[in-house]
């Protein structure tokens, strides 16, 4: 594939050059030339008032149809599946639907409690490795069962967790079956008649949405962050069957081992799974201030979160952390205390249904993206709430 | 020991921003620096040379313009640096990123240790340093926050998970990518500023690392993006307004009503 610019069309308005996301197109005297940042994106002939550009295509590799099937990595720590698994077996129903095609959980685990749940949440089939080698997540075997799985079975499309732990052992399967991988989704979509997985990702720190295709590789690959994508009920009617297989781990080199983990305690609920978050940023100040916040969050039965620079700052650990490259969070109500409203903290932020912003800006961005907005001091507003809670 | 450090050549801010009248890029003014993260594997890759001996190579895939990054690197405290770049390198995705970085690697014989940034501020996937690691066939370590040790092959480090935190030892060689928890980086040195203006970055090409030309560049990418867009905010905020007493009761008013509070 390549981009044409057609020069007899070409009146050199230098739109392209500016919409290129990349800065692949540059004026070069008297035409337009294409850089090596050129990923083919197709921004510039869409924006091209002449139709002077052209993507041309050279000849598509056929994707094979033995591929079926809408898999799921099933998470699981401490025996207990992760929320994640359960919110992309319900994108997998409806992505399978268009494909007519099943879906199949895969679980790595020793003793992994409730396994029924994968299939009332939407799961045809679970393929269960059961081993005392696999309870820790050890990456190395994860990373080579997974690989085992997917060539054997061959299935059109995989999705998993873009945690910490997914988004570190499955570039690593995508490496090893030779396929393309999508990282930290939040939209995706189906073309049913070319069966392509359209993968929406934010790029450039969430300033930008890139629609993604793998389109001669399978299966196509997408990690996707915690809370993008909602749960269904579990339906106690829905039929499943568990399949169990052997682990074998002969043959696998295990380079690395998990010598201790320690757990993160300052956090008493848990950001990922809370319905109410409290959150608080530069604008608290200082860590003692953080207390004002956590009253608040105590108040409320919240999580307590936080933007970037507390983190930096050491007010706070970085689990607390929201925003791009901290937690993604989707709570019933989110409130942001002392937070501008940066992409990077939208990211993580701006699904939650109910968003409070208290800002003594009133031109922050924030006020973009909230429900309610007040434009005050923290330090009058945030200890008032919380009197006010507490009076109940 | 000998460590090679990945660091790639970004757009300088991540305000990268959309003028909303013509929906195109404002790009003015941004210039390119190190993606910020890599700085951190940068700075640590050096200091694990001052500490065990050995060298510190700089590489990165990226047009031309990237070699003043890489000198930089000189600046900072790496002892070589080499350019990647080939037109039919262009277009790669994290898949023929991480081939053509092997590649290269590769050609550079015993390597112990090859440290990639957590992620990159513009690509932001986080994909290529385990896509290497698993090409490579060494041990991956992502989110390292702290070396604790490294002695007979072997090394003992921390890293951040969601939960909280873990020690893993692994064998050698290894990739790991790193957090900024990691180090301060450090600032030029102006012995190293006078080394890095002399210094000679060689540029490797498909043909020098004798890597199939199928698998590097947009020929070797499996992902191919088809659309991209601004994200739409449509909300604006309810304001309210008056008194701190007044805002706090009203905002009760209105979370107990949505049967919030
Ligand atoms: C690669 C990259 C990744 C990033 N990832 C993240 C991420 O994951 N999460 C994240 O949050 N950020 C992230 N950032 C940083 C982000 O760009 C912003 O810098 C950050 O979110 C700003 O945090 P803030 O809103 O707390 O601080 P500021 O932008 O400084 O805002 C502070 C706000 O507090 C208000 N304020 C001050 N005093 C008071 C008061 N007394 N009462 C009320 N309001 C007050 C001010 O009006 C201001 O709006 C990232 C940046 C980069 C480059
Ligand atoms: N073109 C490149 N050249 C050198 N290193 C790179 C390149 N792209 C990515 N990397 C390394 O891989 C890490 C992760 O990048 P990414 O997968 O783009 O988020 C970066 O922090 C770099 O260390």
């Amino acid at each position: 594939m390549a981009i044409k610019i057609n020069p007899e069309k070409c009146t050199l308005c230098s739109i392209c050059v500016n919409t290129c996301p990349f800065g692949a197109l540059e004026l070069k005297e008297d035409k337009i030339v294409v850089n090596d940042r050129c990923t083919l994106c197709g921004a510039c002939q869409e924006a091209c008032p002449s139709e002077a550009i052209t993507l041309e295509e050279t000849q598509k590799t056929a994707v094979s149809s033995e591929h079926k099937g809408v898999w799921v990595f099933a998470e699981q720590r401490d025996g207990k599946v992760k929320s994640v698994s359960l919110e992309l077996l319900a994108k997998a129903r409806e992505l399978a639907a268009g494909l007519k095609t099943e879906v199949c959980a895969v679980c790595f685990g020793h003793g992994v409690q409730d396994l029924q749940q994968l299939i009332t949440h939407g799961a045809d089939k679970v393929f269960l490795v059961d081993s005392p080698d696999l309870s820790s997540n050890p990456e190395d075997y994860l990373t080579a069962q997974l690989s085992n799985l997917i060539q054997q079975y061959k299935p059109e499309i995989v999705l998993a967790g873009a945690t910490a732990l997914g988004r570190s052992f499955i570039p690593r399967v995508a490496a090893k079956v030779s396929c393309g991988l999508t990282a930290d989704c939040t939209g995706l979509e189906i073309d049913i008649e070319k069966r392509q997985l359209l993968q929406t990702r934010p790029t450039f720190g969430g300033n930008i949405m890139a629609t993604i295709i793998c389109p001669s590789s399978r299966p196509q690959m997408a990690t996707v962050r915690p809370r993008t994508f909602k749960k269904n009920a579990p339906d106690g009617g829905r039929q499943g069957q568990i399949i169990k297989l052997d682990f074998n781990k002969e043959g696998i080199t295990a380079h690395s081992q998990l010598l201790k983990f320690v757990e993160d305690v300052s956090e008493k609920v848990k950001l990922d799974e809370a319905d109410v978050i409290v959150a608080g940023g530069r604008g608290v100040g200082k860590t003692e201030n953080f207390q004002l916040i956590a009253e608040l969050a105590a108040a409320l039965g919240a999580a307590l979160g936080s933007s970037r620079p507390p983190v930096d700052e050491g007010w706070l650990p970085y689990s607390h952390q929201v925003g791009q490259t901290g937690k993604t969070v989707a709570p019933k109500l989110y409130i942001a205390c002392g937070i501008s409203g940066a992409v990077q903290h939208l990211a993580g932020m701006q699904t939650a249904d109910t968003i409070v912003a208290i800002n003594s800006d009133p031109s922050a961005p924030i006020f973009d993206i909230a429900t309610y907005g007040l434009v005050g001091d923290l330090f009058k507003i945030v200890p008032l709430l919380t009197q006010q809670l507490k009076r109940e | 020991m000998n460590i090679v450090v990945c660091l790639k050549q970004v757009p300088g801010t991540t305000e990268v921003k959309i003028n909303p009248e013509t929906n195109t890029l404002i790009r003015q003014g941004i210039k390119n620096i190190i993606n910020p993260f890599d700085s951190y594997a940068l700075e640590e890759g050096v200091r694990l040379k001052e500490k065990f001996g050995g060298k510190v190579t700089a590489i990165s895939m990226g047009p031309a313009q990237a070699v003043d990054m890489l000198k930089e690197t000189i600046s900072l405290g790496a002892d070589e640096a080499v350019l990647l770049s080939d037109r039919a390198f262009a277009g790669a995705d994290t898949w023929a990123t991480a081939y053509t970085l092997a590649g290269a690697v590769r050609k550079m014989g015993q390597i112990d240790l090859i440290i990639c940034g957590r992620q990159s501020t513009d690509g932001d996937t986080a994909q290529v340093g385990p896509e290497m690691a698993e090409m490579l066939g060494a041990a991956f370590t992502a989110y390292v926050c702290q070396i604790e040790e490294i002695s007979a092959g072997q090394m003992r480090v921390k890293r951040m998970m969601d939960e909280g935190y873990e020690i893993i030892q692994s064998t050698l060689p290894a990739v790991i990518t790193v957090t900024k928890e990691i180090n301060i980086p450090r600032l030029p040195s102006l012995r190293g500023v006078m080394k890095s203006k002399s210094a000679k970055i060689p540029i490797w090409t498909l043909q020098d690392m004798g890597l199939d030309p199928k698998k590097v560049g947009l020929n070797g990418s499996f992902t191919r993006v088809v659309k991209i867009f601004t994200p739409q905010h449509d909300k604006k905020a309810e304001m309210i307004h008056g008194e701190p007493e007044i805002q706090v009761t009203c905002l009760l008013g209105k979370l107990r009503e949505g049967g919030l509070a």
